[in-house]
């Protein structure tokens, strides 16, 4: 009985804990991306890049707050400083809309047009945050480390393994699914949210009806900036903030979005943690948490892992082949991408 | 008035161009930006402070000496490349300190400085690959092969009693060349290795890599990577998720940012960096103090010692000229003559001007073995109460 609790705080201290916060930064990412796919048609390559700027901005915000002597301790300043970098990423967003992509919108330009010329972006806002806030690796959690930490839970429940729960990980998760609750009130019960909606049903049908296509597009962007930021700082706070990492992290958004379906929200969310499960539990040896429960004399000699966690990127590229191939409208039947 | 005033300036100007000496430049090719840079903080100084003693000492006879600067990124070849291209090339150096990671020190060698034939002394490139690449008797370096790292390793970590342990190595040349030399060493000694695992660096997330150590398990986690990179990530993991208690720093790690971000954390855990307990240690971080920046911090001394040796051997050849004062590094590396201390450099530089022989001892013990290495003692850290504190030299 002991070793199967033993075996079950092992794989929730590296897998499922792990993974779930992953998951939610990734959802979060994959509903910027499918909300740009669903509502302005193209996939935006930049969406890596918001986030790495919106986290930036939210990283100078938290240095203006702690000089100023601003705490919210246990939890982590960034919190309070989320809503300047969602504003800063609005206001960016908006204005490489009227500057760049709104161009190609009245050309009625191919939509491959438009993903070229949001790598282009990319490229800009790659620069803009290194210029901004510099090349180097940043740690701004300074809010009470863990909920649970190891020593503490070995001390409570007298077992061998240990479990702990940073708080960064329960604030991800909360933050991720108070952020998609008001998301999903927004898109299914206000005025302007249904007028989105039925932009990206049809295009025609919705501009015949009166709304205004400017008003969706740019209320797209301020959503899409929200969300990107939010993702952004999450991961940070998880992590660590590194400009070069955002850029990483557009293979398994997209393959999050892909695999729920472009276009489909709840398809992001199930898509988002469909990879980080993937990536994690894939590249997961197993051997410590099969020690506890399996006779020592069928313990196996290797470590029991599928892949090695060099090949951790392959995982969502093995995803994306997979349902290209298979389902390409993804789980949540969007558009085919 | 004016025709006076300008003729005054120009014959000022001329005067001034005639009546300084010739210029030796000095290379400093290390890696101001990237995962050492923490380190290089404290060894481009090291190296500066040498030459700065040099010229105020008045005693080099073949002209002033100016240092220029060469990035390396510590990992990133091409950039070594192209900043030593650039320094042979257009700044036409004398002779290179450095460079500094191993990786792209045998690139800045092979395809700059061997090919035009400079002389390169790395402060700190330690990977045993080389120990015997082709140098045409223009490469040495003041640090000692990790071959002989490994060795201290194994034992540092036998005499605790830790008889398995979990080596993870950042993937590149330096941290591969000490894994290995590590396993084998501590294999032989009657140690068990029970992963031996490549880690990237430059990445924001090391739990996947900490689950998988974890998983193999070990009395200690040996992080064989870079303290400015993902060696951090990797400690950060396993003390987040408890993986382990203990952990084992090899010079890669051993740097002022496992006090300041680790702390209390660490305690227990030990290591050891390339260090020498001699006279000139102490001379040296007295030195370094006065000029600004921390003498003790790993590499600065071999760095200063790298400069000096430059200088010292064109001294002792009466020339400038790599391809002449190359064969004269390791007569005064080695002796035998009067031993030099820093601080001392002057004193050197007249008695080789005299004909007499030194030997050259500097900050960390200088002694080449191999044509071309330091022989290599270690100094072993041991972290108390969160506070890094030396146990002993081996």
């Amino acid at each position: 009985m002991e070793g199967t609790l033993n075996a079950l705080v092992v794989l929730a201290n590296y897998v499922v804990i792990p993974a779930t916060a992953y998951g939610a930064q990734l959802a979060l990412g994959a509903l910027g991306v499918t909300l740009v796919f669903g509502i302005l048609r193209f996939s935006n390559f930049a969406h890596g890049d918001s986030m790495a700027f919106g986290a930036a901005v939210t990283i100078l915000t938290v240095w203006a707050l702690q000089a100023a002597g601003v705490s919210i301790y246990p939890l982590p300043t960034a919190l309070l400083a989320l809503p300047v970098g969602i504003a800063a990423t609005a206001v960016l967003m908006i204005l490489t809309d009227r500057a760049v992509y709104r161009f190609y919108r009245r050309q009625k330009a191919n939509p491959i047009i438009l993903v070229i010329v949001s790598i282009g972006v990319m490229f800009i806002m790659n620069g803009l945050v290194r210029f901004v806030i510099g090349t180097e690796d940043i740690r701004f959690d300074d809010g009470a480390r863990f909920i649970v930490d190891v020593r503490g839970f070995k001390a409570a429940t007298g077992l061998a393994e240990g479990l702990a729960i940073r708080s960064a990980q329960v604030t991800t998760l909360v933050t991720a699914v108070a952020f998609v609750a008001a998301l999903f009130w927004f898109l299914n019960r206000t005025r302007t949210g249904k007028s989105m909606r039925a932009f990206s049903d049809n295009e025609d049908l919705a501009l015949l009806s009166g709304i205004d296509p400017e008003r969706v597009v740019a209320v797209t962007w301020i959503i899409t900036a929200a969300l990107a930021t939010t993702a952004g700082v999450l991961y940070g706070l998880d992590k660590s903030f590194w400009p070069t990492t955002y850029f990483q992290l557009l293979l398994p958004i997209f393959a999050a979005a892909v695999v729920g379906g472009l276009g489909s929200p709840l398809g992001a969310i199930a898509g988002g943690f469909l990879v980080a499960f993937s990536e994690v539990a894939v590249t997961y040896a197993f051997r410590r948490a099969a020690g506890h429960v399996m006779p020592e004399a069928w313990m196996p000699e290797g470590l029991v892992q599928l892949l090695s966690t060099d090949y951790k990127f392959a995982v969502s590229f093995m995803i994306l082949v997979v349902v290209l191939l298979f389902r390409p409208t993804g789980l949540f039947r969007g558009t085919a991408s | 008035m004016r025709k006076t005033l300008f003729a005054t300036t120009a014959a000022l100007a001329l005067a001034a161009v005639s009546a300084q000496a010739q210029e030796v430049k000095i290379g400093i090719l290390l890696g101001f930006t990237g995962p050492l840079e923490s380190l290089v903080a404290n060894m481009a100084p090291g190296a500066r402070l040498a030459i700065k003693e040099i010229n105020d000492s008045g005693a080099f006879s073949l002209g002033s000496l100016v240092t220029v600067d060469g990035n390396t990124g510590c990992v990133d070849a091409p950039l070594a490349t192209a900043s030593a291209e650039r320094l042979v090339t257009a700044d036409h150096v004398s002779g290179i300190v450095g460079g500094d990671c191993s990786g792209v020190t045998g690139a800045a060698f092979q395809n700059v400085a061997r090919p035009n034939g400079v002389v390169m002394i790395s402060p700190s490139a330690t990977s045993p690959a080389l120990s015997t690449v082709e140098t045409d008797g223009y490469f040495f370096r003041t640090s000692p092969s990790d071959a002989r790292q490994g060795i201290v390793m194994a034992e540092n970590i036998l005499d605790r009693g830790i008889k398995t342990v979990a080596v993870t190595y950042t993937n590149n040349d330096y941290g591969k060349g000490l894994a290995d030399s590590f396993a084998a060493a501590y294999g032989e000694r009657g140690g068990t290795v029970t992963i031996n695992a490549a880690h990237e660096d430059g990445k924001a997330d090391y739990s996947a890599e900490v689950g998988a150590l974890a998983a193999a398990g070990g009395d200690a986690l040996v992080i064989a990577g870079y303290i400015g990179q993902g060696g951090s990530g990797i400690l950060r993991a396993s003390l987040d998720s408890g993986a382990f208690d203990t952990f084992v720093f090899p010079d890669g790690m051993v740097g002022d940012e496992l006090e300041t971000s680790f702390g209390p954390e660490i305690t227990g855990s030990f290591g050891q960096n390339p260090a020498s307990a001699g006279e000139g240690a102490g001379v040296f971080h007295g030195m370094a103090t006065a000029a600004g920046f921390n003498g003790t911090s790993p590499f600065a001394g071999e760095s200063y010692d790298a400069a000096a040796l430059i200088v010292l051997a064109m001294q002792a050849a009466g020339s400038i000229d790599p391809k002449v004062y190359k064969d004269k590094v390791l007569e005064v590396a080695n002796g035998p003559g009067e031993r030099i201390l820093p601080g001392e450099l002057g004193k050197a530089l007249e008695i080789l001007k005299g004909g007499g022989d030194i030997d050259y001892d500097g900050a960390s013990g200088v002694e080449l073995v191999n044509e071309r290495e330091a022989a290599g003692s270690y100094r072993e850290i041991e972290f108390v109460d969160g506070k890094l504190s030396v146990v002993r030299f081996r």
